[in-house]
């Protein structure tokens, strides 16, 4: 045992970090240090800059674009494009849709859609929760109907993030009303955003962001051949789908940020008794303990990564638990940022123009913002029906 | 970067869990903590020819020259069965003799550490001075050729049983090291509340032997300090496994309203946050043992030990107090092991510094 990085991990850890740094444009990495909302083109720029270089998919098969990095490679560049502080990677089409074509796709629908996500002239979103289906996924009642080489569907999703930038979705859809349990009757779909028929409403957030939206079926017609996997096996495709996305937000490396962020400025604020805030006990003890966690979690996620190496297993339920206590800490490091500033929180949106100190006022906010993180992905709830069922056997 | 034990950390932590299952169940551990001494001279004598006791010693001295890695799945291993032979104190004792004291004393003292003959405490921890290593009031002073110590020791685990003590007392150049017979002490003994022997020690112009260079011994104490507390991790790691398991075991067949308490969602969710502060656990246990056998400096040392002990601290209280709530009124009695589980987490939370006093040392090296 040796938690030290190697000679070799460590200088797979410079190169990153360097060609990171010469290679994020600096508006961008402006507007993310500023908790500014990132638009479409800033996401599928940072994308396509990624994807020219070859880093854009570590973990896919080297055919398609893939790096051929170990876990432990993989896991120091995700916590690397964390710590530099690059816009993120949208998963839908990276780590979602696309490990699901490369698992359950047709040869076809491989080369017509991966190429596109990798380069990032698609962009992608996620047609999962309804209206009456959050954390009982499976109830979903979009409906798909299929006449010859059509199916027609109709129905409602809900929190479909940045679906307003998207080109296309991946639904699951309900093509068969009739069997005795619910998670059967499901099949995966791929819908063009552009076909007739779909609307998108937006949902604003209570920090006044526009993230997630509603959208709307109406009569949309998707050709056969966008059927993922078989008819009324979509559940299956989900559920692969579902482990995907839980392997992604522990967000380690931009959590190691915030706390290096919150650290430096908390430093420059004054406590009541006139000392810095960081020499304040109370204050000080709250941010420690946030680190420690971050430190167990950093070392959790590795011994699980150091599992999957040996074992050649895909991670199993206990990855939940990164889920857990990943979105904890982002929380925890929101409501402290937010706490730093004292009265200074309150102060929100400047209405005339003038000079406003646009840091300080995106605190709160992100407080407010990120409440979504333990409801999002499976609610922590959710993830700990998973532990208990699965690992624990309850 | 790797996670795993080389083949033979992995082979001595099967033997020890071995072992220690089949001849130290809950029954012959309450026998051994009831007898006169609270310790078996027995499995003392097994430790030892198992290599137990020789483990963090250099081969020269008949040891195994490993570190606190090598010891992470015996000291597991003695959480889960609930240990109380003085290794812990032996351990570091020695530790203290291989790294503060010359050759002459390591040869005269290590070998029969080594093969169980001698058994040794770390007399440091005084009335009022809570974790505070460097505050220490007992005084040594010259005489003829050696050494006469006077002051008062609390709390000194081992004690009762060891030949040697290893003693901490200030001389006109500062804090030094002594080794005293343990017989020529006045020790008080008594239980603890999890179930090992320790005593408090007075000295009284008793003869003793410089250990290492005088006025020098606070960075050696800090240290071994530190080893025992990446030691205590990996036990509270082992501890809380048995706890975790024998919750979750209860949860599936304790029924209530006709059915098994662990269908219940409000139990589950609970058992899930006891299995995680466990995991949580084992990682920072592994980041302690793992700095203590391959630091830069020492700060980077103190830094991680102190982190590991916050966290250790924090979830030896969350999944002691649950493993109590979930058993019910049974978890209150003396007549299951997971009550005497909890003991001993309980005492392992505070043992070398509680959560808050290594939250002001974390934050102190943080400057």
């Amino acid at each position: 045992m040796d938690l030290n990085y190697s000679q070799e991990e460590s200088a797979f850890r410079d190169e990153v970090r360097s060609w990171l740094n010469a290679n994020l444009p600096k508006s961008l990495r402006d507007k993310v240090a500023n908790y500014e909302e990132l638009g479409r083109e800033d996401l599928l720029g940072w994308h396509r800059i990624l994807a020219k270089k070859g880093w854009v998919a570590p973990a896919w098969p080297k055919e398609f674009g893939g790096t051929g990095w170990n876990v432990v490679q993989r896991y120091i560049f995700e916590e690397e494009l964390g710590y530099v502080g690059s816009p993120p990677l949208i998963p839908f089409g990276l780590a979602m849709c696309g490990p699901v074509l490369l698992r359950f796709g047709t040869d076809a629908q491989k080369k017509r859609f991966l190429p596109r996500i990798y380069n990032g002239d698609d962009f992608w979103c996620q047609g999962y929760s309804e209206p009456g289906s959050g954390s009982d996924l499976a109830s979903l009642k979009t409906k798909a109907e299929r006449k010859g080489d059509h199916y027609i569907v109709n129905g409602q999703k809900i929190w479909t993030t940045l679906g307003h930038f998207a080109d296309w979705i991946f639904c699951l859809v309900r093509t068969d009303s009739n069997m005795s349990k619910k998670q059967e009757g499901i099949s995966f779909l791929l819908i063009d955003m552009k076909t007739p028929g779909i609307t998108v409403r937006p949902l604003i957030l209570m920090d006044g962001g526009h993230e997630v939206n509603e959208v709307f079926f109406d009569d949309v017609k998707v050709p056969v051949e966008n059927l993922v996997f078989e008819e009324g096996k979509g559940w299956t495709v989900a559920k692969y789908l579902l482990g995907h996305e839980r392997m992604g937000t522990g967000r380690i490396g931009a959590s190691k940020r915030e706390l290096a962020k919150l650290k430096q400025f908390a430093a420059t604020q004054t406590g009541d008794d006139g000392r810095p805030l960081t020499e304040d006990p109370r204050f000080r003890d709250k941010l420690t303990r946030v680190e420690v966690e971050l430190m167990a979690l950093e070392i959790t996620n590795l011994r699980f990564l150091d599992q999957m190496r040996r074992t050649n297993q895909p991670p199993g339920a206990d990855v939940s638990m990164l889920k857990i206590k990943g979105t904890e800490i982002q929380q925890a490091l929101t409501e402290l940022s937010m706490q730093a500033v004292g009265p200074m929180a309150q102060p929100f949106k400047a209405v005339n123009g003038e000079a406003f100190d646009e840091f300080t006022a995106g605190l709160a906010p992100r407080y407010c913002n990120f409440r979504k993180t333990t409801i999002y992905a499976g609610s922590n709830e959710i993830q700990r029906n998973i532990i208990s069922k699965m690992t624990l056997g309850l | 970067m790797n996670f795993d034990y080389n083949e033979e950390q992995q082979l001595l932590a099967d033997s020890v869990r071995r072992f220690l299952s089949k001849d130290y169940g809950f029954e012959e551990r309450k026998k051994i903590v009831h007898s006169k001494e609270g310790w078996s001279d027995k499995v003392w004598s097994t430790m030892a020819e198992m290599g137990l006791t020789g483990i963090p010693f250099s081969t020269e001295f008949g040891g195994f020259g490993g570190g606190a890695v090598d010891l992470m799945g015996v000291m597991e291993a003695a959480g889960e069965a609930l240990l109380v032979e003085p290794y812990l104190a032996t351990l570091m004792a020695g530790q203290l003799v291989a790294r503060a004291g010359s050759d002459a004393q390591k040869k005269a003292i290590l070998p029969g550490v080594v093969e169980g003959k001698t058994k040794l405490a770390f007399a440091q921890t005084e009335k009022g001075a809570r974790y505070n290593l460097a505050k220490v009031g007992a005084k040594a002073k010259k005489a003829g050729s050696g050494w006469e110590i006077t002051g008062e020791k609390v709390v000194v685990l081992g004690a009762p049983a060891a030949e040697l003590l290893v003693v901490s007392a200030g001389t006109d150049k500062g804090l030094s090291l002594f080794v005293v017979d343990a017989r020529k002490a006045k020790i008080k003994p008594y239980l603890t509340l999890d179930e090992q022997r320790a005593g408090d020690v007075s000295f009284s112009g008793t003869p003793a032997e410089l250990l290492g260079a005088e006025g020098k011994a606070l960075a050696a104490i800090e240290e071994v300090v530190d080893f025992g507390t990446a030691l205590i991790c990996a036990e509270a790691v082992g501890a809380m496994k048995f706890a975790c398991d024998t919750t979750l075991e209860y949860l599936k067949t304790r029924k209530q309203f006709g059915v098994p308490i662990g269908t219940f969602q409000a139990l589950q969710h609970r058992m899930v946050d006891m299995y995680v502060a466990y995991e949580q656990a084992r990682s920072m246990a592994c980041l302690a043992c793992s700095k203590m056998d391959t630091h830069a400096d020492a700060k980077d040392r103190a830094r991680a030990i102190s982190a590991a002990k916050i966290k250790v601290a924090d979830n030896c209280r969350h999944v002691s107090q649950e493993s109590i709530q979930l058993h019910g009124g049974m978890g209150m009695t003396e007549e299951l092991k997971v009550s005497h589980t909890f003991r001993r987490l309980t005492m392992i939370a505070q043992q070398f510094g509680d959560a808050e006093h290594h939250l002001g040392r974390f934050a102190l090296l943080d400057k």
